[in-house]
């Protein structure tokens, strides 16, 4: 029993996105509604033929969404746990309703609106618990202070510069810089990077992603259903959640083993993950890789497998993750980094465009697409996603 | 050695909460001694002490008082205020320290009182205390006998 080739993602949608805070008068859930109407029409169906969700980092309140879109039943509704780690995970909680036939038709959705809370100084709205006392005693106020000290790790054991963590950045702001739906616009150069504030050392502003608001909804549904649909399927050809104990709450914990500190938490996620799918690194055409801050996806790219460990800087520094000529180009729509930050579901969105033909900064002849969720507080996810 | 002393997080971030398994470690620190969970039926380490130990499931824990020593396992420098009140507190330098007398751990903690340009990684350090108003009692680190400018401070 798998999930692998049995289901598909054929419909998208989204709003526009916004920088932090520009999306009010909206809702949020205005936002999230706007973005479920928008991907089930994509799909060529009504939200009446909506009858699941599959949430991630806490979701969104099922009843009201129904109540709101006049959704007549839901016969699946669940989340996963964690943050954004579980956005690429949450299209495998989909999978695993439609192909157990507990649904049919089941919603992704994400959104944020940063207009109350920046998610920049996220830990310091958490509530105090005993456990929390051990970081916030450090004034580890938000995730970029915790991320720093991974990246520091990794640059003080493989040689990691920032010159390389520049390169994701750079990369990034080119793809995001013609791309319609991108907010940053701005050319970015290497002297520019070098020469930003350190917010976190080693940590820059620009290695930092997006804060933004707007909402992405994907529909997953069989293949078969997917091919009598308006769009061509986005087949889901693997997709993992979960994660080691040695990763754990990582950021909240920091005690993780030397070999797993230096890592993004990743190892077993792409194991699993490409065991499931019956695919190597060598089969993936596209990657989007979750990118709330550069070294992390130096570290995942290490463990996908696309180079070895320790071996990420000279990866991207050799042109690698360019979508202009690179062998692997990633996050093709600017990324969180300089496209949106809608907690992982524009990676989503942006795999399904490039395995339709239609993304704006399309890969030649594209016929998979890796997109990854985290690496954050377990879980963390990936999916694969192929054309039909 | 010069440049920009490293100082302290913003106190007002910080509420302690504790439970039966946390408390310990702060009652010590109103000690000024430094501890940590041990499971005192397979002698493993675990940070912030939970009520079992993750490999052999015993409750049993004891509490060994630490040298306070300890190297520098990496580090950030917070330089920007993400909120005006952490104006009064930039720059200051959030660590993680690794025991020597306990394996296997690391402490997030503060490097503190010291030029932030000669903290490396690997540094040794050893434990300073900052007793806030409210009677709190914190641990942090600073470099061992490398520019340090105060014993530790006073709230």
């Amino acid at each position: 029993m798998t999930i692998a080739g049995k289901t598909a993602i054929a419909g998208v949608g989204a709003t526009p996105f916004y920088r932090r805070g520009r999306s009010v008068p909206q809702t949020l859930e205005e936002l999230v509604c706007k973005a479920i109407i928008a991907a089930v029409d994509d799909a060529g169906l009504t939200v009446r033929d909506v009858d699941g969700f599959a949430f991630y980092s806490e979701g969104f309140d099922t009843p009201k969404l129904m109540e709101t879109l006049g959704i007549p039943e839901v016969t699946y509704t669940a989340t996963l746990t964690g943050a954004g780690g579980g956005s690429a995970g949450a299209v495998g909680l989909a999978s695993s309703a439609i192909v157990s036939g507990m649904a049919r038709n089941v919603i992704v959705v994400g959104g944020t609106q940063q207009a109350a809370q920046r998610f920049g100084a996220i830990t310091s709205a958490y509530e105090a618990t005993p456990d929390t006392a051990f970081f916030a005693s450090a004034g580890l106020v938000g995730p970029g202070h915790m991320f720093a000290l991974l990246a520091r790790r990794h640059m003080h054991r493989f040689g990691t510069t920032r010159e390389q963590f520049a390169e994701v950045a750079l990369s990034g702001r080119r793809n995001a810089i013609d791309h319609p739906d991108a907010l940053m616009k701005k050319p970015l150069d290497l002297e520019t990077y070098l020469a930003a504030p350190m917010l976190a050392d080693p940590l820059c502003l620009f290695d930092f992603c997006l804060e933004s608001d707007g909402a992405v909804a994907v529909l997953v549904t069989s293949v078969e259903r997917a091919r009598d649909m308006k769009q061509p399927p986005a087949i889901v050809a693997g997709c993992v959640h979960g994660g080691e104990r040695d990763w754990g709450r990582s950021l909240y914990w920091m005690n993780m083993p030397e070999e797993t500190f230096v890592s993004s938490g990743n190892v077993a996620i792409a194991r699993n993950l490409y065991r499931q799918a019956g695919m190597t690194p060598a089969d993936i055409d596209t990657a989007q890789i979750y990118d709330h801050f550069t070294p992390m996806v130096i570290a995942q790219l290490e463990d996908f497998g696309f180079c070895g460990r320790g071996e990420g800087g000279p990866f991207v520094a050799s042109g690698a993750i360019r979508h202009d000529g690179g062998s692997l180009p990633i996050n093709t729509d600017g990324g969180q980094l300089s496209g949106a930050y809608i907690w992982g579901m524009t990676h989503i969105r942006e795999a399904v465009a490039q395995l339709r033909g239609t993304a704006f900064h399309q890969v030649r002849g594209a016929r998979t697409a890796l997109v990854t969720g985290g690496p954050s507080s377990l879980p963390n996810s990936g999916l694969i996603l192929r054309r039909d | 050695m010069s440049g920009p002393i490293a100082k302290r997080p913003l106190e007002s971030l910080f509420e302690l909460v504790t439970d039966r398994w946390t408390d310990p470690f702060w009652q010590a620190a109103r000690e000024r001694r430094l501890v940590a969970a041990r499971c005192a039926s397979c002698g493993r380490f675990r940070m912030p002490p939970g009520p079992f130990c993750p490999d052999c499931l015993s409750q049993e824990i004891e509490w060994p008082t630490l040298s306070g020593r300890g190297s520098v396992y990496s580090f950030t420098i917070v330089a920007r205020a993400i909120f005006p009140a952490m104006e009064e507190c930039i720059p200051y330098v959030p660590a993680l320290i690794e025991l020597p007398d306990a394996q296997g751990i690391r402490l997030i903690t503060n490097i503190v009182d010291v030029p932030i340009d000669g903290i490396t990684v690997g540094a040794e350090v050893e434990v300073v205390w900052d007793e806030r108003a409210d009677g709190v009692v914190v641990p942090r680190f600073t470099l061992v006998g490398n520019g340090r400018t105060d014993e530790g401070r006073r709230a």
